[in-house]
């Protein structure tokens, strides 16, 4: 059976719920060997927590020059690992991140690559959604190990309990790909929600929210949701640009979006097109957003959002 | 400095796009230069004019540099409209179809021979959304690369440059030495719009219209021979259905809580 390499994911210590996600796919295709990239001391403790799966082999490679050398050191790694073990597949989140280090890891190895996949079969065709959710497309990588990313909240984990034999490996970075080094992260602020790229559920505010989040964070907190925001609303200052939501901010497709005050400009849309439902609670009722709305509420977001923020917490305590 | 801001030329991000035969069918809608490239553009601008300049009497250099059919040659059009002082097109047959791969090769084939301390990306095409091009520029260059800048700051002297980015992670401040490839966000700056002297002077700078073969590469490596990867088949999905829409007379917040759990999201 051929083996389909998984860079784990992780944050905080913890492997995240995307890394099941991408095992779930792997296993489908050939045997799982999940790659766990870490900071010294700390590979044991992550490997340690995969054990559901189906991951047949763990490798935990440790380098300090992962944290300070992000995208290069990580390519090199997977880079060096994917032409000596010729893996039929690697498999990747559909992060910022992720994606760049699978380009750089195409060049590496000289191989095809696809981004933002939705769905990945056996025989590894990725199907991806394109042109602002309008066309389906299925492709293969024709030449050299099939580098595929996935868009978080794609598929449901099928999990089975594993027990994966456990490698430590001396690989190391080459000094080429330290070349741009990281002088100091100040690290986000994360207030306890769920991260945006993994969430859900997802209540964004806009321009409409005039500054005030807080109908629409509560609303998220009643649904467990990861809050996000339009560029107006960064723009503004009123909101993270990391929590943005669109075009140059984060693309998502979670099971739920709401969109509170928000019009719907492309750009905004192109962030968000693919969630299986959509919400929109906007004030005009010509706004372009209902056009993709699956539920549109024409209303005045601080009525309706403590309204129905209401109404969850009425539905769980009953 | 001697800076290279790569664009794209892009289909109008507001026109409906469909595929003909595996690939964008790019006949059918009008092409503008990628809105993401043009903050590339005003950042090179900003990165020379706080060091003396380019153009006559300037000590720096901006070239744009573009892969795409030769209409593309508007696009570039535009930037040197904007300030840039030169543009190398690459333009041959044997491009159609070329997937990211393909594209960096062609980019870095062009940077490599032109003694460039930066290049400077948008960080996205409206068309192909990969955001790994300028990863992959760098990647085949071998040089540093500093993706998703929010600011930059750039030492002509020191030959280095350091950017801060705002990610998941957080603020993160990534710093190198020349040369080196950036990639900009929106947020770093407002582009300027083109004068009216700038256009007029953009039509007498020099552009040069490149075939594959100039920039020692053969059809076998790009296009469609040279993709890695194959669309197979691609169809349109079908539209949304209608949803619900409600006034808000009172009640709607309890009808979108009814909605969610019929739904089975709550
Ligand atoms: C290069 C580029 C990149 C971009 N990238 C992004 C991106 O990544 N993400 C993004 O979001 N945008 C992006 N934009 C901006 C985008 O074009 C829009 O300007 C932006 O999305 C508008 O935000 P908005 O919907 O919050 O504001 P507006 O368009 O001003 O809409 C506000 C809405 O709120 C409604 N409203 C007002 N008050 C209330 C109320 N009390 N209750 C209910 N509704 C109310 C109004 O009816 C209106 O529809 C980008 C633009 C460019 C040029
Ligand atoms: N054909 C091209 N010609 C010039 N620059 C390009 C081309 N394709 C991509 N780029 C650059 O790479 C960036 C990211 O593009 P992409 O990886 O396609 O999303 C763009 O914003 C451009 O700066």
């Amino acid at each position: 059976m051929s083996e389909v390499f998984v860079l784990v994911q992780f944050a905080d210590g913890k492997v995240s719920s995307t890394t099941l996600e991408l095992v779930t796919y792997g296993a489908r295709a050939g045997s799982v060997t999940a790659l766990v990239l870490a900071t010294p001391g700390t590979g044991a403790a992550l490997a340690s927590q995969l054990t559901t799966g189906p991951i047949t082999k763990v490798v935990i490679v440790e380098s300090a020059d992962f944290s300070t050398f992000g995208v290069s050191a990580t390519a090199d790694v997977l880079g060096q690992m994917v032409l000596s073990q010729n893996p039929s597949a690697l498999l990747i989140s559909s992060s910022a991140f992720g994606k760049e280090v699978a380009g750089c890891v195409a060049v590496i190895t000289d191989s095809g690559i696809i981004t933002d996949a939705v769905d990945l079969a056996s025989d590894l065709q990725a199907t991806q959604i394109v042109f602002g959710g309008s066309t389906t497309v299925h492709s293969r990588v024709s030449h050299g190990c099939s580098i595929i990313t996935l868009r978080p909240n794609s598929v449901t984990p099928e999990l089975s309990p594993s027990t994966p034999s456990v490698e430590i490996s001396q690989i190391v970075v080459n000094e080429s790909a330290k070349l741009a080094q990281t002088l100091s992260i100040e690290p986000a602020v994360k207030g306890g929600r769920p991260d945006l790229t993994a969430a859900n559920a997802i209540v964004s505010g806009g321009r409409g929210t005039g500054g005030d989040f807080s109908p629409v964070e509560e609303f998220a907190d009643v649904l467990g949701a990861a809050v996000g925001a339009s560029r107006a609303a960064t723009d503004a200052g009123w909101y993270p640009h990391s929590l943005q939501v669109g075009q140059t901010g984060k693309t998502v497709s979670p099971q739920l979006y709401v969109a509170c005050g928000i019009s719907g400009a492309i750009q905004h849309r192109a962030g968000m097109q693919t969630s299986k439902t959509i919400v929109v609670i906007n004030k005009d009722p010509e706004a372009p957003i209902f056009d993709i709305a699956d539920f549109g509420v024409v209303g005045d977001l601080f009525a309706v959002l403590p309204q129905a923020s209401q109404g969850v917490r009425a539905r769980k305590s009953s | 400095m001697k800076i290279a801001v790569c664009v794209k030329q892009v289909p109008d991000s507001w026109a409906e796009k469909t595929m003909a035969g595996g690939v964008l069918d790019r006949a059918g809608v009008d092409a503008v230069l990628n809105d993401l490239d043009e903050y590339a553009v005003e950042e090179a601008l900003r990165i020379v004019e706080a060091h003396g300049g380019n153009g006559e009497g300037g000590a720096h250099s901006i070239a744009i540099v573009s892969m795409g059919p030769e209409r593309a040659t508007d696009a570039a059009r535009k930037a040197l409209s904007m300030g840039a002082d030169s543009a190398v097109i690459v333009s041959d047959l044997a491009l159609a179809g070329s997937d990211a791969l393909a594209t960096s090769k062609v980019l870095a084939a062009v940077i490599a021979s032109g003694g460039f301390d930066l290049v400077l990306c948008g960080t996205e095409s409206t068309d192909a959304r990969m955001s790994v091009v300028p990863a992959m520029i760098a990647q085949r260059l071998g040089w540093a690369s500093l993706t998703f800048a929010g600011a930059t700051d750039v030492n002509p002297d020191e030959k280095s440059v350091t950017i801060t980015r705002d990610t998941e992670v957080g603020l993160e401040k990534i710093t190198a030495k020349f040369p080196a490839v950036i990639s900009v966000v929106e947020k770093i700056n407002e582009p300027r719009y083109p004068s009216f002297k700038g256009i007029m002077a953009a039509k007498k700078k020099p552009m040069q219209l490149r075939d594959l073969a100039s920039v020692g590469l053969s059809a076998s490596d790009v296009g469609s021979d040279g993709a890695w990867s194959a669309v197979e088949d691609a169809y349109a999905r079908p539209l949304r259905s209608v949803g619900i829409k409600v006034v808000d007379e009172g009640n709607a917040g309890n009808e979108l809580v009814n909605f969610l759990v019929e739904r089975k999201l709550i």
